[in-house]
């Protein structure tokens, strides 16, 4: 499967490097992608310091105030045990960010290293390294995901969930790596380093891993944003998270049943998930435009 | 082509063996085995769950089970539910077409109007429209379905009452082609909103790289009118990497569908997988990742003999 992207590009069609201004330049020109990492960067900080913005507890329950509507003493109301709506939104923000770059973090680092090994030593162990990325990729992942989470008990914790996340999402990647990893190690550069007697790890990690970093930072980019969603699509789905953790995908899945009543309960949650997950993916366009502008790498969901 | 094809057949095998290996290894890391559900139950005596494990073959060892259970599944025996013990098999042949008519309806959905948005926008580029575009898209994609499910529901089926809330027929009503196609809409359109979303923006930049292609500017010079260029001489070009994306999409739709299913009370595979999930109902789980993985299997190889039929410039070893 992985025969239509050996086909190597054109490498040489790139301007010269010093007439190109840095990656960090072109990304804060990029509209879009500044855009995106102010909202990010709001969001996040809102749920980091989420003690400093609300003295509402996300999981003190109170039964006399139940399925409140947005007023003063709870801005967005409370749920159907009376917690409060709003602090469970910027506590659920630490969760949901918190998986999707933990398990971001886990796959990309897998990916990137399998992908590079299998392209740098090809030949056999080549290619019995890209026939075990094709069995991980032969399952659907939400449905492996949701066996294994069901195997293990359901309710997951959060390291659990990061882990699970992680590994069972680097094959994309890792084919991705590999392809860059073949066309890079064909350049002359790389027989020069050989050449002057640099081993074969050093060629590796000096000389060809830093070329086929581009799609590696855009998938990474990218990865947040689907793991986030594939997060809140097994809460959602009930085989996620424990349902005492405050994360957008357990709000969601309680509300359900009073959308009728209480839109509030579902509104919120979406749309701030919503909101988190374009705004990751506008940086990550602006990646892929100031990196690799031919790549369609990244672009991946789970349900 | 044909040797490629036939290799690529041929690769296809050996993982479809190894996927039922992983799915049979998965299956029995289960705490306790397909007896856990006898052995806390104090009416059933040691000797009865040895006898029941005689029975069931638990005796044997592993790869001697597999083998047994491979060759069954290979004749057509898929074991039978432990919930209602009805053979799987036949669950499944209730349950498949469901998820298939979602599927095909949503891939309809996309294709329909993905595709032609994506021409309009790409032959618009920087107008209004395609700015609308660019931003409602980024939005459909990162919505989580059962988010806009649930909203679409809400408000289509519940306060406005034009289209039923859940299920395939109507309970009042003997079912018709009608009713099916109102029950379809909003699940299709849920299932189907993240590949609409993703196609036409990958169609926008296929035609937006082939139009600057020397040979349309012969088409244009020739004096051939835009649509004909558009639609004859662009399109063709800039569908190629489309099926591609397409292929490896398409069963994106069945894992989708467990949600969209979940939602709409849909009678398809991703509720029979999620109920056979609640019931620890095995045999069901097993065949519901099994048949996922042979359509994702199938799908990705369809999606590379189609490509290299369609592009005879690719050269395969």
């Amino acid at each position: 499967m992985a025969k239509l992207a050996e086909i190597p590009e054109a490498l040489g069609t790139e301007e010269p490097r010093e007439h190109r201004p840095s990656v960090l330049v072109r990304l804060f020109h990029h509209r879009m992608a500044l855009i995106g990492a102010v909202v990010l960067f709001i969001m996040v900080s809102a749920s980091v310091f989420a003690p400093l913005i609300t003295r509402q507890s996300p999981t003190q329950t109170n039964l006399f105030q139940t399925l409140l509507p947005p007023g003063p003493g709870h801005l967005l109301g409370t749920d159907q045990l009376g917690r409060d709506v709003f602090s469970r939104l910027l506590y659920g923000g630490r969760i949901s960010f918190l998986v999707g770059a933990g398990a971001t973090a886990i796959s990309v680092t897998l990916g990137t290293f399998y992908g590079a090994l299998s392209g740098f030593l090809g030949g056999i162990p080549d290619r019995l390294m890209m026939r075990f990325v094709d069995l991980v990729l032969s399952f659907p992942a939400i449905f492996l995901l949701l066996v294994i989470l069901n195997l293990m008990g359901g309710q997951a914790s959060v390291v659990v969930m990061i882990l699970y996340l992680g590994l069972f999402g680097w094959g994309g990647l890792a084919r991705i790596v590999r392809a860059q990893v073949l066309s890079i190690k064909k350049l002359e550069f790389v027989e020069a380093a050989r050449a002057v007697g640099a081993g074969p790890l050093r060629q590796l990690i000096v000389h060809v891993l830093p070329g086929a970093m581009a799609p590696v930072w855009v998938a990474a980019a990218f990865g947040v944003g689907g793991n986030m969603l594939a997060e809140a699509s097994l809460d959602f789905l009930g085989f996620g998270l424990s349902p005492s953790i405050p994360s957008w995908g357990n709000m969601l899945n309680a509300a359900q049943n009073y959308i009728v009543t209480n839109p509030t309960m579902i509104l919120v949650p979406g749309l701030t998930i919503t909101i988190a997950v374009v705004a990751i993916n506008f940086v990550g366009d602006g990646l892929r435009d100031a990196l690799d502008p031919r790549s369609t790498a990244g672009m991946q969901r789970i349900g | 082509m044909w040797r490629y094809a036939v290799q690529r057949i041929l690769e296809a095998i050996p993982l479809l063996f190894l996927v039922t290996l992983v799915t049979y290894f998965l299956m029995n890391l289960t705490p306790g085995g397909p007896l856990s559900l006898y052995m806390h139950n104090p009416k059933v005596a040691p000797q009865t769950l040895h006898l029941l494990a005689v029975q069931m073959g638990l005796t044997k060892p592993w790869y001697v089970r597999y083998f047994l259970w491979l060759w069954s599944l290979l004749h057509g025996n898929w074991g039978y539910s432990y919930f209602s013990g009805q053979p799987v098999l036949a669950l499944i042949g209730q349950r498949l077409p469901n998820t298939l008519i979602l599927m095909g309806s949503s891939f309809i959905i996309s294709l329909g109007i993905g595709i032609p948005l994506g021409i309009y926008v790409a032959t618009h580029q920087y107008s209004l429209q395609d700015h609308v575009f660019s931003f409602a898209s980024f939005f459909a994609w990162a919505m989580p379905s059962f988010f806009f499910g649930l909203l679409l529901q809400t408000i289509f089926a519940v306060r406005l009452g034009w289209l039923p809330v859940s299920g395939m027929y109507s309970v009042y009503q003997p079912p018709s082609l009608g009713q099916l196609l109102q029950h379809l809409i909003l699940p299709a359109f849920v299932l189907g909103l993240g590949s609409l979303a993703g196609w036409s923006r990958y169609m926008r930049s296929g035609i937006l790289e082939v139009i600057r292609q020397d040979y349309i500017r012969t088409a244009r010079a020739k004096g051939l009118s835009e649509r004909k260029v558009v639609w004859k001489h662009a399109l063709k070009n800039a569908l190629l990497p489309i099926v591609t994306i397409i292929g490896l999409d398409l069963p994106g739709f069945f894992g989708g569908a467990v949600i969209t299913e979940e939602i709409f009370a849909w009678p398809g595979m991703g509720r029979l997988f999620l109920s056979s999930l609640n019931e620890r109902d095995y045999p069901v789980q097993m065949a519901g990742l099994l048949i996922g993985a042979i359509l994702l299997v199938v799908g990705n190889l369809l999606a590379d003999l189609t490509y290299s039929l369609l592009d005879p410039r690719i050269q395969y070893r």
